[in-house]
């Protein structure tokens, strides 16, 4: 697992230092932000030119899923002083949450919850954190021949098919595929929200149907 | 505007991870709510990834991408999906 981790954050350092964000900048960001989806598309709509806002707005979609993480660490986590619950909050990433909430599954009650979360979540951060800053120094490093930019998708798509697990999920991402393809002419990465919100609909309505 | 950009966008990131988090203990969280955000991870990164091969400018990417699939619905490790989406990547440029 630690392995994707790190090859996702090269290609990420690589691709925001190719879209022509400034390395420290780009190193900040890996920092504050912490959310390898949403720096590469914002460092490619940057380099486009989009309004801030708009740029802020897509990095709000790509990452909404974090909203999903925070709701159901919230079950094991509620009871934490609010100092801890706001560090767990910062340190959440998708590998981190499918990794916990796993072992969580399977022994509810176990002890040392926060202190596993916390263990795993610190070493996904580092791995990360270096990856990147590795990726920043590679940067134009790279022979364009290796198209290792093509690895950003694979990546994702990694990261999608292990949550395809029952058909109203199948649902969600075929319905959001689609849309986000017949939307790509909006402006501005819309297609994005456009596709998480019929992606989720559709969820729903499959979940609704089969029970 | 790069700060204004990295600002905004720590501070849209953060909000969404703490949201639930800091909630006294004892609110429940909106049962349709949690139903709605079960399927935002599946859609949102597929919206990410779909657009890279329908619209890339050769076939080779799509056919890439199926590979990748293929691979991460077998095997579910993330290292190996993307090394067999490259290998596949650059096989299929050089047949095509």
């Amino acid at each position: 697992m630690l392995l994707g981790v790190v090859a996702f954050g090269v290609i990420a350092g690589v691709a925001m230092v190719a879209s022509g964000i400034a390395p420290l900048v780009a190193m900040l960001m890996s920092v504050v932000v912490f959310a390898g989806a949403s720096m590469v598309a914002s460092a490619q709509l940057l380099a486009s030119g989009t309004p801030v806002l708009l740029v802020v707005l897509t990095t709000l979609f790509i990452n909404l899923r974090f909203m999903m993480y925070s709701a159901s660490l919230r079950l094991h986590f509620q009871h934490e002083p609010l100092r801890w619950r706001l560090l767990l909050a910062y340190m959440q990433a998708d590998n981190v949450y499918a990794l916990t909430l796993m072992r969580f599954a399977e022994r509810p009650d176990a002890p040392g919850q926060r202190d596993y979360f916390l263990g795993a979540a610190l070493t996904v951060w580092t791995a990360w954190q270096l990856a990147v800053g590795a990726g920043i120094v590679i940067g134009a490093g790279v022979p364009a021949s290796w198209r290792l930019e093509f690895a950003a998708p694979l990546a994702f798509i990694a990261m999608t098919i292990p949550l395809l697990r029952d058909r109203a999920m199948v649902a969600a991402a075929i319905v959001a595929g689609l849309t986000v393809i017949a939307a790509h002419a909006l402006p501005f990465k819309l297609s994005i929200a456009a596709a998480a919100l019929a992606g989720i609909g559709a969820g729903m309505l499959f979940e609704k149907s089969w029970r | 505007m790069i700060w204004a950009a990295l600002a905004g966008m720590a501070l849209v990131t953060y909000a969404l991870r703490a949201s639930f988090l800091v909630l006294p203990p004892g609110i429940e969280t909106p049962a349709l709510l949690r139903r709605a955000l079960r399927y935002v991870p599946a859609a949102v990164l597929t919206a990410i990834w779909a657009p890279e091969l329908a619209f890339a400018p050769g076939s080779e990417q799509l056919a890439a991408g199926v590979v990748a699939i293929a691979v991460a619905w077998r095997w579910r490790l993330t290292f190996v999906t993307i090394l067999a989406g490259l290998a596949a990547l650059h096989l299929f440029h050089w047949l095509l």
